[in-house]
């Protein structure tokens, strides 16, 4: 970890404490002694139909009751068809999955939004959209990807299974205390770049483990300069560079996403919410752990050449040659990568052609990404032989999009409109990539598999995808400005 | 859960660092809704490949995997350590683990142990010099033992004293069930519940 620079903290002997540190601080029940993890109380839980039947099992075979059914909530979104849905799903243990879950929550009590309900879609778009998640708080979740609500300068982790049985058991979670890292993005990003870029650019400067045992704070004009769905598309990858949480301090940009929302405190409570919500900023003097510094206005759009989330290089670059990597482990990994990937070193990143372009996922789908896209998209027509996946994050995306006419951009183009889901971004449900189809995608992971057995991923910006839908090699909008200059 | 002392087994040589869940168990076999049963599951697409370490017979019966850094990264998914467990690993042995990884290990009995990265390789070319050989896994004294060579293993005091008791964290914490009462009262009443449900529809009236 050659780029995060260890600082030396110091903040017990002064008191003053960083926005990670005031949400743990908020929420112990009982601090750990000699060795034994703090006990941290947990403000929402967040379930979906993969990762939580063997925990209510675990609940039903110690008889115990699930303890607060106000502060959880499930929706159908990993294992969903995109398509039909309306029907009886067809691959029976996907539906049995879906099944087990509605006779769960039916059985104690959660909330649950099913395929077809307004409110159904991917767990992290659906919380933001709810107003549930709110600055100050500790969400969980069964999925890694939890990072995302981070976004509102809550504290929010990916557990496992037998964690979401304690959570349903106790709402707490004993968990030891995590280091402060502070990712501090300076300057302002070009047109073109997007949030995507800076957490691609944080992951391939600090590497899959460089985040392990941190809770990231992404801070900065440039972090300040983004949108609500700009945060957390960066929160949301915290889990890539390792992380355990990624946050934002919440503002005023933060305030004004909420306001209004189902499940936003209203009148007084807000006035409340909100004077406390301000005192979670990072106070000014406290230190942290390790500190990475990326100034924004050198960044240009990323996009990965490899396997895993950190082997990136910018757009305008080439794939590299793993003889230049000196580590022994990363060089013999790259080599692999390139194997599995069918790339060969120095061919620039703008020469590979893809197959496929999925915009979705819980990094990407959200409306602002969706209208990114169309905005590039519009008028233009899809590249040859290339398929255009559009997953929007919910149902409530796919309707507020249709309302707006993106939809029809994108049918027009020649892309599919899907109903909303995980879908292509981990290819559980019939949403994969062939054996050596090579795929644009906003999603989180290039993993080998990932998206389809032996498919090939490579992670872009929404931005970045539409471009390459049009031109049908890896693009950025500046290559349809020079196309049309042309 | 069962205790955990010593373990002593074939060690499997997987020479490949970043290791990620998907690897581990991919996405296609998450379907299930029980807790077993994923053995098949485990590297599905790596063990495609005749020539993939676990697919040779020396190391049949594998109860101890040496893997490079970053192992279990990615996904939450606890269906991970179930295969490895599923498939009869009881260590996994590694430079650097995924955190949520390394949790859902304590959990389900899986000793998820941090070694060097010299003493990874070191395992590594003794693992593959002489494959089948058996390890000495013992958490007592942190260290794995094979013939002359004795290797120090790290793990969190509290995940290795629950392992050692073979405890139920579950039941650990509802010791302090009083505690988590008096927290709840001094909760704020404007915190969001998702109880009764809203919609934008429904507070616009």
């Amino acid at each position: 970890m050659p780029n995060v620079i260890p600082t030396s903290k110091q903040y017990s002997s002064t008191g003053l404490r960083t926005l990670a540190e005031k949400v743990w601080d908020k929420h112990l029940v009982t601090k750990g002694e000699n060795g034994t993890p703090d006990l941290i109380y947990i403000d929402l839980h967040l379930l979906h139909e993969v990762t939580s039947p063997q925990a209510f099992d675990g609940l039903r075979l110690a008889d115990r009751p699930l303890r607060r059914p106000d502060l959880t909530i499930a929706t159908e979104d990993h294992n969903t068809p995109t398509l039909a849905i309306d029907k009886p799903i067809v691959d029976l243990t996907s539906r049995t999955q879906i099944e087990t879950l509605r006779r769960n929550c039916a059985e104690y009590g959660v909330r649950l939004h099913s395929l077809g309900d307004i409110e159904q879609g991917i767990v992290h778009v659906v919380g933001p959209q709810l107003g549930l998640t709110q600055p100050g708080i500790t969400v969980v979740c069964g999925d890694s990807h939890t990072s995302t609500h981070g976004a509102f300068g809550a504290m929010a982790l990916g557990i496992g299974t037998s964690e979401v049985e304690h959570v349903m058991a106790t709402q707490t979670l004993p968990l030891n205390p995590f280091k402060t890292m502070a990712i501090t993005v300076n300057g302002a990003l070009r047109t073109g770049v997007t949030a995507k870029d800076i957490i691609l650019a944080v992951i391939a400067k600090i590497g899959t483990g460089g985040g392990a045992g941190y809770v990231l704070e992404y801070r900065g004009e440039a972090i300040r300069a983004l949108s609500m769905e700009g945060r957390m598309t960066i929160c949301n990858m915290s889990i890539e560079a390792g992380a355990r949480a990624g946050m934002v301090a919440p503002d005023q940009v933060t305030y004004d996403y909420l306001e209004g929302r189902a499940h936003a405190p209203r009148g007084a409570d807000w006035d409340a919410a909100v004077a406390y919500w301000q005192t979670l900023a990072t106070d000014e003097g406290a230190s942290y752990d390790a500190e990475v510094i990326i100034d924004a206005n050198e960044l240009e759009p990323f996009v990965t050449w490899g396997t895993n989330p950190g082997q990136g290089v910018s757009l305008s670059g080439s794939v590299p040659n793993p003889a230049d990597i000196i580590d022994a482990n990363e060089r013999s990994a790259a080599e692999r990568a390139l194997e599995y990937m069918d790339l060969t070193a120095g061919t620039p990143m703008k020469d590979i052609r893809v197959d496929t372009v999925f915009l979705g996922s819980c990094t990407n789908s959200r409306v602002e990404d969706l209208r990114a896209a169309a905005e590039i998209i519009k008028g233009k027509t899809k590249a040859e032989g290339l398929r255009m996946m559009v997953v929007p994050g919910s149902a409530r995306v796919r309707i507020e999009a249709e309302a707006e006419g993106l939809d029809k951009i994108f049918l027009d183009f020649g892309a599919e409109w899907r109903f909303a889901g995980c879908s292509m971004c981990l290819g559980m449900n019939p949403d994969q990539l062939e054996p050596g189809e090579r795929c644009a995608s906003t999603s989180n992971r290039n993993f080998e598999g990932r998206q389809g057995k032996g498919g090939r991923t490579h992670l872009v910006s929404p931005l970045v995808a539409a471009a390459t839908a049009v031109r049908g090699t890896l693009s950025s909008p500046w290559d349809l400005v020079q196309d049309g200059d042309q | 859960m069962q205790k955990f002392t010593t373990v002593t087994g074939v060690a499997v040589p997987l020479r490949r660092s970043n290791v990620d869940t998907d690897q581990i168990i991919p996405a296609v076999h998450l379907k299930r809704v029980t807790r077993t049963g994923f053995e098949d599951a485990l590297f599905a697409a790596w063990r495609l490949d005749p020539d993939f370490v676990i697919n040779k017979k020396e190391y049949q019966g594998g109860r101890v995997l040496v893997a490079g850094a970053d192992f279990g990264i990615g996904s939450s998914r606890e269906h991970a350590v179930w295969a490895l467990r599923d498939y009869g690993f009881d260590v996994v042995l590694s430079p650097r683990f995924g955190d949520i990884f390394r949790g859902n290990s304590g959990k389900q009995g899986l000793l998820a142990g941090q070694i060097s990265e010299a003493d990874a390789e070191t395992l590594w070319n003794l693992l593959e010099c002489d494959p089948g050989v058996e390890l000495t896994v013992d958490l007592v004294s942190k260290t794995v033992r094979v013939g002359d060579l004795t290797v120090n293993f790290e793990i969190d005091d509290y995940t290795r004293w629950r392992l050692l008791e073979g405890l139920d964290d579950i039941g650990l914490t509802l010791r302090d069930e009083a505690r988590i009462n008096e927290f709840e009262a001094t909760r704020e009443p404007w915190l969001p519940r998702t109880l009764p449900a809203l919609s934008p529809e429904s507070i616009s009236k």
